[in-house]
């Protein structure tokens, strides 16, 4: 079953004895539980000179343009195969940041607990993020944190905002985009989601299918460095996958996209288990990967360099920004049909039969 | 992947296609009966690649969309009531009932849970025995053994607090019924692979002897479509109606013993309101008297609700094969996946649906 290690385990670094074997309502009053979970919790793993001015906020200087972001991280199981919800956080504001070209330096994160959450549980997830952001390269720079009574939470939701200074030679808009650009995925697309649902009450299915979430700053900055403005656009597919970024880009880009099903990349467990769910994996969450538009002549150079990174070997092109059809998105089937890729509608459900 | 990838072969794909473009000579209408291979004719676009002689009509062959809008009310009723969890199959959520859909009445307080197997939703009632745990059992032959076994087993370990709302529909009745619709153009039929795998051949063949109609047997990938449809336009060129099995790996002329005694076991043959199509006599299951405790239309004493269909929605002719959903007024204009005028349009397997998200808004833009 679940591949899943701890990062309490894995870091051989076990839970501080803490006055509770669980959060309750005491952790959220800025009273001494809130001071003590804060300071052998939170501040002691997350360690950084910012950080330590235990300030109402963070004091730091930022030069030339910068991004800004923020996103909050609800997922149902908190623990999934390859991560949780604390690396999640950390990398999906990372991502965001990348994805807008620049160099992600601070994130705030904000828990809201859930009353009764296993302290081990809140442990391990602040490992992860301690982990994450070392990774990622970045500091964890002011934060906030909230208990809601239990059954008005779902375990732990989680706030991250970023910063981060723009790559020099990055200029990455929507606009940037032309006919005859290549669009190319950096690795196998579905796999987050489908580790998730794995997992989820009643669906567990036995599979060795891990999650991808992992930050790709440091993968977007050396296609930055080498290609500059030649990356014209980028952008994460989480929610809603592949195919609804490329209709993003469709319709405010007023261009057409061709696809070629056969050159998407994913993993044959994922695809064998998107079949037996119904579920289309242009459609299914991604964490660990990006769409990248570059002009045609450059789309070799931008493979060479992703599939130098760890996380790019799987990199390819999948299709094609065109003049035709302006606003859609038509995918070459693998028998050479051709059909529309519209809009997820809500969510993807799975089929009777 | 092993036993998918040889049949989404693009070579073998050409392959049918040019022999079909070379056996046909006259205009031809055949019927797919499922919903899953509406789907993936659409999804593949193979609709497009079709000699233009071959016209494709998509059946009533999706159980979302041929559930009446009273039965949808009822799940829903019964899962407003506080001592009620109603499990369903995913897509059974989205369908608009008349005032309302299931996710909605979950948005509402309902305790409304997806379930991916009927045993599940007996799980839940042993371990939650304070509640009342309801199945809301739709689909055609191929979900029924599943469902009845769910029942079996609640009433081998006693669990008085499972319930199913049935609303199984039959496959061959249904057949009858456009067959026998004096507007009916048919000239052939794939029939629904997963059913036969189930249901075994046999109750085609007064079928085919009565209305003289060709019926294939047929799988649901590009290929088995390919091929069952060759083998169709092959019968129909040469005048002959038989009974034959594009998909013999999987179906077995006798189908499954043990699934067909399962549905047996809980089932009785009753009269079904089809949505969009009307009432049609013995072309569904109900759970038997030895099983009423596990029915929860009597456990709950569900008064018969009597609700008038949209009439903006032409379903009933998009499932009869007598028109297109391009064909249709309100098609990607008052009726779209978000907000579906009809249940066609809400399930993936829907033919509306179908068409609204692989063949895009209008029949130009490819």
């Amino acid at each position: 079953m679940s591949t899943e290690v701890r990062p309490s385990i894995a870091l051989n670094c076990p839970l501080p004895k803490l006055d509770f074997d669980v959060i309750t309502m005491g952790h959220g009053s800025g009273g001494l539980l809130t001071h003590r979970l804060l300071e052998s919790g939170v501040f002691n793993v997350l360690k950084n000179e910012l950080l330590d001015q235990q300030h109402d906020g963070a004091i730091f200087h930022l030069e030339g343009k910068t991004a800004f972001t923020t996103d909050s991280y609800v997922i149902s199981p908190l623990f999934f195969p390859g991560g949780n919800i604390g690396e999640l956080a950390v990398n999906g504001s990372v991502n965001d940041l990348a994805m807008c070209g620049a160099i992600p330096q601070y994130l705030s994160l904000s828990f809201i607990l859930e009353e009764g959450l296993p302290m081990t549980d809140f442990w391990d997830i602040l490992l992860s993020i301690r982990q994450a952001s070392e990774k990622a390269g970045v500091k964890i720079v002011t934060g906030d944190t909230k208990v809601v009574e239990k059954g008005k939470g779902d375990g732990v939701f989680i706030n991250t905002s970023g910063v981060g200074m723009i790559h020099p030679q990055a200029n990455v808009h929507v606009n940037n985009i032309q006919a005859g650009d290549q669009i190319i995925v950096s690795g196998y697309v579905a796999t987050h989601g489908v580790a998730v649902m794995s997992k989820r009450k009643g669906l567990e299915f036995e599979t060795s299918i891990q999650s991808d979430t992992r930050a790709v700053n440091h993968m977007v900055k050396e296609l930055l460095d080498q290609l500059g403005e030649d990356v014209r656009f980028l952008r994460d597919p989480t929610r809603g996958g592949v195919a609804t970024v490329l209709n993003e880009i469709a319709q405010q880009r007023k261009l057409g996209i061709t696809l070629k099903q056969t050159s998407i990349p994913i993993e044959e467990q994922v695809e064998g288990a998107c079949e037996l769910l119904g579920l289309d994996p242009i459609y299914v969450a991604n964490e660990g990967i990006f769409i990248a538009v570059v002009p045609a002549d450059k789309a070799d150079e931008a493979l060479r360099i992703l599939h130098l990174h760890e996380f790019g070997k799987q990199a390819a092109v999948i299709g094609e920004v065109v003049e035709d059809h302006p606003g859609k998105v038509v995918m070459l089937s693998r028998i050479s049909g051709k059909r529309v890729v519209s809009m997820l509608t809500g969510e993807q459900l799975p089929r009777i039969c | 992947m092993k036993y998918l990838s040889e049949y989404r072969d693009e070579e073998i794909t050409q392959g049918y296609l040019q022999a079909l473009r070379k056996v046909v000579t006259r205009p031809w209408t055949i019927m797919e009966i499922c919903g899953g291979q509406t789907h993936s004719l659409v999804k593949n676009g193979i609709l497009d690649m079709l000699p233009p002689e071959i016209t494709m009509v998509h059946g009533p062959g999706c159980p979302v969309c041929v559930t009446p809008l009273s039965i949808i009310d009822e799940a829903i009723a019964l899962a407003e009531r506080s001592e009620v969890i109603l499990c369903s199959f995913g897509d059974m959520l989205r369908v608009p009932g008349s005032s309302r859909s299931l996710l909605e009445a979950k948005a509402r307080g309902a305790d409304v849970r997806i379930v991916y197997s009927p045993l599940e939703a007996v799980q839940l009632a042993a371990t939650n025995p304070d509640r009342e745990v309801i199945f809301f059992a739709v689909g055609f032959e191929t979900t029924a053994p599943a469902n009845a076994l769910s029942v079996v087993q609640a009433h081998k370990q006693n669990i008085s607090n499972y319930s199913i709302l049935a609303s199984h529909v039959l496959v061959p009745p249904a057949m009858e019924a456009i067959l026998s619709d004096p507007e009916n153009k048919i000239d052939a039929f794939l029939a629904a692979g997963h059913v036969c795998t189930i249901m075994g051949m046999d109750e085609y063949d007064p079928i085919v002897e009565k209305y003289k109609v060709p019926i294939v047997v047929t799988g649901f990938e590009p290929v088995d479509l390919l091929q069952g449809i060759y083998m169709a336009v092959m019968q129909l060129e040469k005048g002959v109606a038989k009974l034959e099995n594009q998909y013999a790996r999987v179906v077995h002329r006798d189908g499954n013993k043990l699934a067909r005694e399962a549905i047996g076991e809980v089932f009785d043959i009753s009269d079904r309101t089809w949505r969009g199509i009307g009432e049609i006599p013995k072309s569904g299951y109900e759970v038997k008297d030895d099983y009423r405790k596990f029915n929860a239309r009597l456990k709950f004493q569900l008064e018969k609700m009597v609700v008038k269909e949209n009439e903006d929605c032409i379903s009933g002719a998009i499932m009869k094969g007598l028109k297109k959903p391009f064909q249709c007024p309100n098609f990607g204009t008052k009726c779209k996946p978000e907000h579906p005028l009809g249940a066609p349009m809400v399930s993936s397997e829907g033919a509306c649906a179908a068409y609204y998200q692989y063949a895009g808004m209008k029949e130009e833009v490819l």
